[in-house]
């Protein structure tokens, strides 16, 4: 006999499942793989090409949202007319540009009656590439000399403190390696003209990098860390393959991590394991990864287990998972219709 | 020539470190020093078993061993 299992809906952002991916369309495929409950997807995407959209295996229908710029009273206003036609019970909010909204409208949305699993303000902001330094100060992470750089004449003493090679970082996306002083102002300008200032030099560190995806409770316990190695970059950075590795040291980073910030929901962490062997944090994204699914692959479902906490259920932390699961990325060419497309565009549903 | 506890290791010469996310692959020869080794005898033995087996010169054999000791050493194959 089929057992009848409530239908839980729930929305997701970041469909861009493109050469430098968004994690919505691994976090949907996590947790349509998780037995415990049904699900009603609702995509929110911001593009009318994003590829999550034309996926309706996964996706059951999608609703442009406003671009993060908009503010929140936009967002609010479009997320109530959502909520009107699919009562919604859960947003998994994906990425970094529009959590800053998405977290002041967490408690409006409580009383909606749509459930969120996010980290609170101060969680958010103290793990900003901004602050990073003074976070890993505070709570002894290895974290790299950085300076933040409001303008161009700031960047012309870097010298003094700074050895090249160098790190060149835009406040959300995007970094770049400079060998030398013209390299730097190259990449400054880069970066610049994509995502404005704050711009962030940091101190290079030679090694290898090491990604951790982590789930907190909100508690200090991490529900689950699974550690993997980027097998294959693109020419973005990107992990085009990657493999689970069996390290105590990149676990208890993580437990620390969200033990000192009571971490709520899903972090990835970015390390660099130095050539003498100190595992520095180079970054907190404060969502889930694009290779989430990963997790759910080698036994500990993480976005199935954020969904279980934000409806309010009790998760023991995970022990084990598989080490050596590797993932490969690839790309398909997903065909669709015109109408779709026009669909998308002109009435901003689909 | 201690094989590391977590390294998986296949009949065949496929080597993985989970610490790491590396693995290597080595020839049926190397496959089967690499088995003996896991067996942790001492080298001493590992020498006469592939010298006996295989009839090659002792001296030279020793000589390689070393060479592919180092191999593994800087892979962190070997403790």
């Amino acid at each position: 006999m089929k057992e009848n299992k409530r239908k839980i809906v729930i929305a997701v952002t970041a469909l861009n499942a493109i050469d430098s991916p968004g994690p919505g369309v691994a976090v949907i495929r996590s947790i349509r793989e998780c037995n415990d409950f049904d699900v009603r997807i609702i995509g929110l995407s911001y593009e009318s090409l994003e590829p999550g959209l034309y996926m309706h295996d996964l996706v059951d229908k999608t609703y442009q949202i406003p671009y993060p710029t908009a503010g929140t009273d936009a967002l609010l206003s479009r997320l109530q007319y959502i909520h009107e036609k699919e009562n919604l019970e859960l947003i998994i909010p994906n990425f970094d540009a529009e959590l800053f909204n998405f977290i002041k409208l967490r408690d409006t949305l409580k009383k909606m009656g749509i459930a969120t699993f996010m980290p609170d303000l101060e969680q958010f902001e103290a793990r900003d590439k901004i602050k990073l330094l003074d976070f890993g100060k505070k709570h002894g992470f290895d974290v790299p000399e950085d300076k933040i750089i409001h303008e161009f004449r700031e960047l012309a003493k870097i010298e003094e403190d700074f050895e090249f090679p160098l790190v060149v970082k835009g406040k959300f996306y995007d970094a770049i390696i400079a060998n030398t002083m013209e390299q730097a102002e190259k990449a400054y300008y880069k970066i610049l003209s994509k995502w404005g200032l704050p711009i962030i030099v940091q101190e290079f560190i030679k090694g290898t990098e090491i990604n951790i995806a982590a789930l907190g409770d909100g508690e200090g316990n991490a529900i689950s860390v699974i550690p993997m190695r980027k097998l294959y970059i693109t020419d973005k950075g990107k992990a085009w393959a990657g493999i689970t590795l069996d390290d105590e040291t990149y676990i208890e980073l993580a437990r620390k991590f969200i033990q000192v910030t009571k971490w709520r929901g899903g972090c990835e962490l970015e390390v660099m394991l130095s050539n003498d062997g100190k595992p520095y944090i180079m970054e907190v994204n404060p969502r889930f990864p694009a290779w989430i699914y990963l997790t759910a692959a080698s036994g500990q479902n993480q976005p199935a287990n954020l969904v279980k906490m934000a409806l309010g259920q009790k998760v023991e932390p995970f022990k084990d998972y598989e080490v050596g699961k590797i993932f490969v990325r690839y790309a398909w060419d997903l065909i669709t219709d015109i109408r779709e497309f026009q669909k998308i565009s002109g009435n901003g549903e689909l | 020539m201690r094989v590391r506890k977590n390294i998986a290791t296949s009949d065949e010469g496929f080597l993985f470190n989970p610490t790491t996310g590396d693995s290597f692959s080595t020839n049926a020869i190397g496959a089967e020093i690499i088995l003996l080794m896991k067996k942790d005898i001492p080298t001493s033995e590992v020498i006469d078993t592939v010298c006996e087996k295989y009839d090659v010169d002792r001296a030279l054999f020793e000589r390689d061993l070393e060479e592919f000791t180092l191999q593994l050493k800087g892979h962190s194959i070997l403790e």
